[in-house]
């Protein structure tokens, strides 16, 4: 195998295992904390209905941690296995948060073992509960560290190179790099929204199966207004990110943006298609790539052929971009007209076709986290340290990429089928009515 | 003790865990498979469960702590074991991670079929033989420095009497430390038939487990024998951790404090990994590659370091807990409480 196809393979590797595991690693982000909120709720209402949708939530979340944290393990060893020269150069330098990294997991894994063995432990619910708390926690601090490895990525400093050794290293300062206040917020945030609305897609699906039970629509409605706070805050940090990438990473954002000369009062072009350089049948919006950029609607947007073209992204990341921000828009209005049409009692909310659009809303979510990282990771090409390191001088030089790959995808087909038959035969066979009513008889005594 | 030698040590350390902990789940599993097979799984199966039911996930830190941090504390290492690792560590990931998911299928999922169970017992003896090739290699001689980089010689690895011997002695320790530790726990839980079979089983993988260890180092004699000598120099540790290995023998013999049998056998590997450890010193691949010539910056081994004080101020106490809330409370170990989900 020639170089060339050493490093195709190790791409294709690389974003196959990620792509999987950022699935499982948002609901894994996000579900610890849609299940202390809702035991939280439950302990003081005294709402059993909360108390059982923090037990039901909490069998799944087990299964897709244990999904998430193999395939963790395996991108964690492929980092270095693939891209040799991409870790040994960034482990002198920003090995700090990964370390960090496994203090989170350590954290979580301890306390998610306790937690799941502690129910009706303790006398008073709320010593439970606090065992929740590490798990929440260690869970967001590893998606803090591990975007603090990628903002890194995305904007590199400090170190300095001389005469191609890197010197004056400082691990905080390359931590505390510029992408990574945006980053880190839009990536938490985002992945509680996604949490949330898979979880209210869930609901959604029970009742629009014919079932009318309160427990339901309690956390349908409680999922959902978790959902839109979220979703306020991911639309605007990701605005902030734009703002970002035009003031580091301007070739990025013009590459998403198809915006090729640079000029004041930039529209923002969503959709369209690309013929011989020029934009067709795309929808724009007056001055509002000037606005995302500068926050100002007359403010200059660098374009693209200000860039060397060997140094410019591919140009169909504007397609990921337009993904993403029409889900992020689209479960905006979903989430207000919900909790809005609830308040004024309109009926739409109890049709079919609504339930069924919150239905496919939680898959949308998840879409839009794979846009965004694509977006993001493609965007960043061809460097993989972003003006430093190529991601074509980064790979292995080992022969059996190829292979590798076949048997990583068969691991991930064996393992997102496998999770997905266990998930729905762990709901199925246990309805929420009959749960109930065990649970009466068990607090009555009967069963034991 | 310079700044290399604490990061080392500490990853030693690390990875001293990891096999300890990861045995007991590795051959845990496989006296499951092995016992339904001879129709007893009825006495086993629960008290593995209970053990590992909690704690599978923090096993697995164990190993991400140690790749994380090894890359961490000596970079270069990325560049030479991960160019040269990537077949034998792909299919060891591959295997744990179908172990990992299918143990949570099954556990909390309720999926249940012979067939998983087998398939999870012998991917415990699998995963450990690939992961023991990374310490065979790490002896030199199976690595090559071509032009496009080092490369690793299957066909030299495969015909090695060392790996073979390496990779029997994970085998047979895995199978003597779960078995000894498995032992106490059972009769920590009162459970006399599930004592009895896994003391029988300690005892007969104890004296395979203590002959292939001396047999490395017969091995290493001719494959490295800088190495050798420097093994040779430390007989005395070797000598103390044979002693407490009779010692477990006999505690087990006399069905006498299984605890201390366990404690002892730790001691037992610990002093012959550290003894192995210092041998290996300073070498992280024979000749190409020292603790030294890869060690990263001053200033991100200090921030290493510190990072690693703080993060075991926290993990220690979390570590205690779990501990004392599982493996050390008589209620939850005999099944009287089992306050799942
Ligand atoms: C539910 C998911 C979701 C939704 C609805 C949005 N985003 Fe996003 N976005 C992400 C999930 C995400 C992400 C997966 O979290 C990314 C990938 C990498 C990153 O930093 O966050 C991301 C990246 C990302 C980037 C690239 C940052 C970079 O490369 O450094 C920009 C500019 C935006 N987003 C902007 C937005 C805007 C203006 C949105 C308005 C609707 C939006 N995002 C909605
Ligand atoms: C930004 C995207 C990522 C996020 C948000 C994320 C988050 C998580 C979370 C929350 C877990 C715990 C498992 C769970 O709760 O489901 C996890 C597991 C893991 N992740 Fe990721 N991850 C990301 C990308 C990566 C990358 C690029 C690596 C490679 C270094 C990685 C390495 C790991 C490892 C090694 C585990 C297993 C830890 C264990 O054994 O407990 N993750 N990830
Ligand atoms: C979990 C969400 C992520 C997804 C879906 C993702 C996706 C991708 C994709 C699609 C590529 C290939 C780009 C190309 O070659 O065109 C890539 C490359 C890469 N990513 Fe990410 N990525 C994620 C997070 C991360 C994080 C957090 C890190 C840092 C630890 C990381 C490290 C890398 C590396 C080293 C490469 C290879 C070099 C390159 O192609 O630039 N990724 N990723």
């Amino acid at each position: 195998m020639g170089n060339e196809e050493a490093v195709f393979f190790s791409r294709v590797l690389t974003e196959m295992t990620l792509s999987f595991h950022i699935i499982y690693a948002t609901i894994g982000v996000g579900i610890p904390l849609m299940i202390m909120m809702a035991q939280w709720v439950g302990i003081k209402k005294h709402d059993e209905h909360y108390i059982l949708l923090a037990r039901r939530w909490t069998r799944g979340y087990v299964i897709t941690v244990a999904v998430g944290v193999v395939t963790g393990t395996a991108i964690g060893l492929q980092l270095s296995l693939l891209w040799p020269n991409f870790m040994e150069l960034a482990g002198n330098v920003i090995a700090l948060p990964l370390f960090m990294e496994t203090f989170a997991f350590f954290f979580e894994a301890i306390f998610l073992g306790i937690y799941l063995y502690t129910w009706d432990r303790f006398e008073n619910q709320k010593k439970h509960l606090l065992l929740l708390i590490p798990v929440a926690l260690g869970a967001s601090f590893s998606a803090i560290f591990i975007t603090i490895v990628n903002a890194f990525m995305n904007a590199p400093q400090g170190f300095d190179i001389i005469d191609g050794h890197l010197v004056n290293i400082k691990p905080l300062l390359a931590m505390f790099n510029p992408a990574m206040p945006t980053k880190v917020a839009h990536v938490l945030v985002s992945a509680y929204m996604t949490s949330a609305f898979v979880l209210a897609s869930i609901a959604a699906f029970r009742l629009l199966k014919g079932s009318n039970h309160i427990y339901h629509k309690k956390a349908l409605f409680f999922t959902m207004k978790v959902g839109l706070i979220f979703t306020i805050a991911t639309v605007i940090i990701g605005d902030f990110s734009g703002k970002y990438l035009a003031e580091y990473q301007p070739e990025k954002l013009a590459a998403a943006e198809w915006h090729f000369e640079s000029e004041g009062k930039a529209p923002l072009i969503l959709y369209g298609i690309l013929e011989d350089g020029e934009v067709k049948y795309a929808f724009k919006i007056p001055f509002a790539l000037s606005i995302l950029a500068h926050g100002n609607p007359n403010s200059e947007v660098i374009g693209l052929n200000d860039f060397q073209k060997d140094e410019t992204p591919p140009l169909y990341i504007h397609y990921l971009f337009d993904a993403m921000i029409t889900i992020g828009m689209l479960m905006l209005v979903l989430s207000i007209t919900y909790i809005v049409g609830l308040w004024k009692k309109w009926t739409y909310v109890r049709s079919k076709w609504y339930r069924l659009l919150i239905v496919i809303g939680g898959p949308l979510s998840i879409l839009a986290i794979e846009a965004g990282w694509w977006l993001d990771e493609v965007g960043r090409q061809p460097w993989v340290l972003r003006g430093i390191l190529k991601t074509k001088d980064a790979a292995t030089s080992s022969g059996q990429v190829d292979t590798m790959l076949l048997l990583f995808a068969g691991l991930y087909i064996i393992l997102g089928i496998g999770s997905n038959i266990v998930l729905s035969r762990m709901f199925r066979k246990n309805t929420i009515e009959q749960e109930l009513a065990d649970r009466e008889l068990e607090e009555a005594g009967e069963l034991y | 003790m310079t700044l290399e030698v604490i990061g080392i040590s500490v990853l030693w350390l690390f990875l001293f865990g990891y096999i300890i902990v990861a045995s007991i789940d590795f051959g845990a599993g496989f006296f499951n498979a092995y016992s339904l097979y001879r129709g007893k799984q009825h006495i086993l199966t629960k008290i593995i469960q209970r053990y590992l039911s909690p704690v599978w996930e923090v096993t697995n830190v164990f190993l991400v702590f140690f790749f994380v941090g090894i890359v961490g504390f000596f970079p270069k290492t990325a560049y030479y074991y991960g160019t040269t690792l990537l077949v034998p560590v792909s299919i060891a990931i591959i295997l744990l991670a179908i172990r990992g998911s299918y143990y949570a299928f099954t556990t909390y999922g309720g999926l249940k079929h012979k067939i998983y169970v087998f398939l999870y017992g012998v991917s415990g003896l699998f995963i450990p033989a690939s992961l023991s090739i990374v310490i065979t290699i790490s002896e030199g001689g199976f690595v090559n420095m071509e032009q496009s980089g080092p490369i690793l010689d299957y066909f030299k690895l495969f015909t090695s009497p060392l790996s073979w011997s390496i990779v029997v002695l994970s085998l047979t320790a895995v199978l003597y430390i779960s078995a000894v530790f498995l032992t106490w726990y059972a009769d920590h839980a009162n459970d006399m038939d599930a004592t009895e079979l896994m003391r029988k089983y300690a005892l007969i993988w104890a004296g395979p487990c203590i002959l292939t260890a001396a047999g490395i180092i017969v091995e290493m004699h001719g494959h490295n024998y800088e190495h050798f000598t420097r093994l040779i120099q430390l007989w005395w540790l070797f000598a103390i951790s044979l002693v407490l290995f009779i010692g477990t023998v006999i505690l087990l013999w006399k069905r006498h404090r299984y605890g201390l049998a366990f404690g002892l056998l730790t001691g037992q590997f610990a002093l012959a990994f550290f003894a192995y450890g210092i041998s290996h010193y300073p070498y992280l691949l024979y000749t190409y590659l020292t603790i030294y010539d890869s060690f990263t910056n001053e200033a991100m081994a200090t921030a290493l370091i510190i990072a690693f004080i703080a993060g075991l101020a926290l993990l220690i106490p979390s570590l205690i807990l779990l501990l004392r809330l599982f493996l050390f409370n008589k209620e939850y170990v005999q099944g009287k409480q089992s306050n799942h989900p």
